[in-house]
C-alpha cells in the first residue's frame, strides 16, 4: 500500500510542477499576434508563389497588418480583388492595382538563330545552362527547355514551336515564379499596358551578336537616340527603357535596325 | 570522459543502435517527413535537440528522484510526462525569443513531444548508464549517446530521403506505388545496417 501512495504522490507533484511551469511560462512569455492577420490570410488565393517578395501569403499577410506602408496590391494572382478585400479587413485604401504580365526578352527561335552544340542530357534549362551556356549560340536568350512551365502554378507559359518560351497573357497571373527559375533571367513582369519591350538579354557587342542571332540587340544605341523623352539607355549593350519616362509613342520601335524592341501586340494590330 | 569513449558511444548509437533501422523506433517521422530533403533535415534539428534536452531532464529524475524511492519502474509515465511539459515550454521560449529558430524547427516540435525514439533514448540511457560510477560521468555518457541516437536519426532520414526522392523518379508497379514501396525499401535499407554489427566494437575493443 505503501508503494502505490508514494508513486501517487510522486507522479503528481511532478505532474503539478510541470503544470505551473507551463502555465506560468504561457502567461510571462504569451506572443501578441493580432487578430487581423488570419482575416487578411483569408482574403490571399494562398498560392505561396511569392511574387510578392514576401515569405508566402502568411508572410504577407503578417507585413500589410504589421506594416502600414506594406503595399496592398503586390498581390499579382489575386489582383484587384484580393486588394480591396484586403484593403476592407485593414480599413485603408488599395491603391491602384496594376495588372502585369510575365514576358519573355527574347526572339531568338529556330529561325532567328542557331545551335552550337547539341545537348544530351538532363532536359532542364538549369542543367543545359551549365555545359556551355546551353544549346544555343547565344548564352544570354531562352533556352527552351522548359524550367518556366513547370515553375508555372497556373499553366500560362509554354515552349512554342520555335523553341522559345511564350506567355499566355490570357491566364498569366503575373507572380514572376517563371523569372525566379529562368537561368538566363530573361523574364521579366512588367504591367500589362507598357507600349514598347526591349525584346533581347544579350550584352554580347554588336558583331558578336550579329553572329549569333538576327534578332538581337546590337547596342547601337539608336532608340536611345531617336527616343523623344530621353527613356531609353543603354546598359552592357543593352537597350533598357525607363518606363517612368516613357510616353509609348514608339519612335524606338520604328528606327530599331534588329526590330528587337516590340510594340504592345494590340498596339501593333491597330497600326497594321 | 575520454575521447575514445565518446566517439566508441557516439558511433555505436548511429550504426549499429540506429534508433530507427536497427531498433524500429520512430517510425513515423521517419515515414512521414522523410519526403523531402528540407524538411528532413530539419525534422532531424529537432529530434536531436529534445532527444539532448529530454535526456538531460530524465536521467537526474530517474537518478534523484524515482530510484532512491524505488520507483524505478514509474519512468515511462513520468518520462511521457516531463518530456511532452518541456517541449511544450521549449516551444513558448523559441515563440518569445527567437522567432526565426522557432519558424524553422516550431513545426516538428510538437510532432515529437512524446515521439518513441524520444522515450526510448531516455530509457535506453537509464538502463544502460546507471551505475554505482559517480553521477557527473555516467550523465556525460547518457548525453553522449543522445547526441549519437539524434545524428543517427538524422543519417536515417537523410538517407532515406535520397531513398524515396529516387523511388519517385521511377514507375512502381502499381500495386507496390506509394507506402509499400517505401517500407520496402526502408527494409532494405535496414537489412543493409545490420552489417554495420560487431565493427566498433572490433574498432574500439
Amino acid at each position: 500500500m505503501g508503494a502505490i501512495v508514494t508513486a501517487v504522490i510522486v507522479v503528481a507533484v511532478i505532474g503539478v510542477i510541470c503544470a505551473v511551469m507551463l502555465s506560468v511560462a504561457s502567461k510571462v512569455m504569451a506572443v501578441q499576434v493580432d487578430e487581423r492577420i488570419p482575416l487578411v490570410r483569408e482574403c490571399l488565393p494562398g498560392a505561396n508563389c511569392g511574387g510578392c517578395g514576401f515569405p508566402g501569403c502568411d508572410g504577407y499577410a503578417a507585413a500589410m497588418v504589421n506594416d502600414e506602408d506594406t503595399p496592398l496590391t503586390l498581390c499579382a494572382p489575386g489582383g484587384a480583388a484580393t486588394a480591396e478585400k484586403v484593403a476592407n479587413v485593414l480599413g485603408r485604401s488599395a491603391g491602384e492595382m496594376v495588372k502585369s504580365y510575365a514576358y519573355v526578352n527574347c526572339l531568338g527561335d529556330c529561325d532567328a538563330t542557331g545551335k552550337k552544340l547539341d545537348y544530351v542530357g538532363i532536359e532542364t534549362c538549369a542543367a543545359a545552362k551549365l555545359t556551355f551556356g546551353g544549346e544555343g549560340k547565344c548564352t544570354f536568350g531562352c533556352i527552351g527547355l522548359g524550367d518556366c512551365t513547370r515553375a508555372c502554378p497556373s499553366d500560362a507559359i509554354h515552349i512554342g514551336a520555335k523553341g522559345i518560351a511564350r506567355v499566355d497573357t490570357r491566364v498569366c497571373t503575373g507572380c514572376s515564379a517563371c523569372a525566379k527559375v529562368c537561368p538566363n533571367h530573361i523574364i521579366s513582369i512588367l504591367p500589362a499596358e507598357v507600349p514598347v519591350r526591349i525584346s533581347c538579354s544579350s550584352h554580347d557587342k554588336g558583331p558578336a551578336v550579329k553572329a549569333k542571332c538576327s534578332a538581337g540587340c546590337l547596342g547601337c544605341g539608336m532608340c536611345m537616340r531617336k527616343c523623344p523623352s530621353q527613356a531609353i539607355h543603354m546598359e552592357n549593350n543593352l537597350a533598357v527603357i525607363d518606363y517612368e519616362k516613357c510616353t509609348g509613342c514608339g519612335t524606338c520601335a520604328a528606327v530599331c535596325p534588329a526590330k528587337c524592341i516590340l510594340p504592345r501586340p494590340e498596339a501593333k494590330q491597330a497600326s497594321a | 570522459m575520454s575521447i575514445k569513449l565518446f566517439f566508441s558511444i557516439v558511433l555505436t548509437a548511429i550504426f549499429i543502435e540506429n534508433y530507427v533501422l536497427q531498433q524500429f523506433l520512430g517510425i513515423c517521422p521517419f515515414l512521414g517527413v522523410s519526403k523531402k530533403l528540407d524538411s528532413a533535415v530539419g525534422m532531424s534539428a529537432a529530434v536531436i535537440f529534445v532527444m539532448l534536452l529530454a535526456t538531460a531532464v530524465t536521467y537526474p529524475i530517474q537518478n534523484f528522484v524515482l530510484n532512491p524511492n524505488g520507483l524505478g519502474y514509474m519512468q515511462t509515465i513520468v518520462f511521457i510526462l516531463v518530456i511532452a511539459a518541456l517541449v511544450q515550454l521549449v516551444e513558448i521560449v523559441l515563440k518569445r525569443y527567437i522567432p526565426s529558430l522557432h519558424a524553422s524547427l516550431g513545426v516538428y516540435l510538437p510532432l515529437i513531444t512524446t515521439n518513441c525514439a524520444i522515450l526510448g533514448v531516455c530509457i535506453d540511457n537509464v538502463d544502460s548508464y546507471m551505475g554505482t560510477a559517480a553521477f557527473g560521468s555516467t550523465f556525460a555518457q547518457a548525453l553522449t549517446y543522445s547526441l549519437g541516437a539524434g545524428l543517427g536519426f538524422m543519417m536515417a532520414m537523410v538517407l532515406f530521403a535520397g531513398v524515396r526522392g529516387r523511388i519517385e523518379d521511377n514507375d512502381a508497379p502499381a500495386s507496390f506505388k506509394g507506402m509499400p514501396i517505401t517500407l520496402v525499401s526502408a527494409a532494405i535499407l535496414s537489412v543493409a545496417f545490420f552489417g554495420f554489427t560487431g565493427v566498433i566494437d572490433n574498432i574500439f575493443g
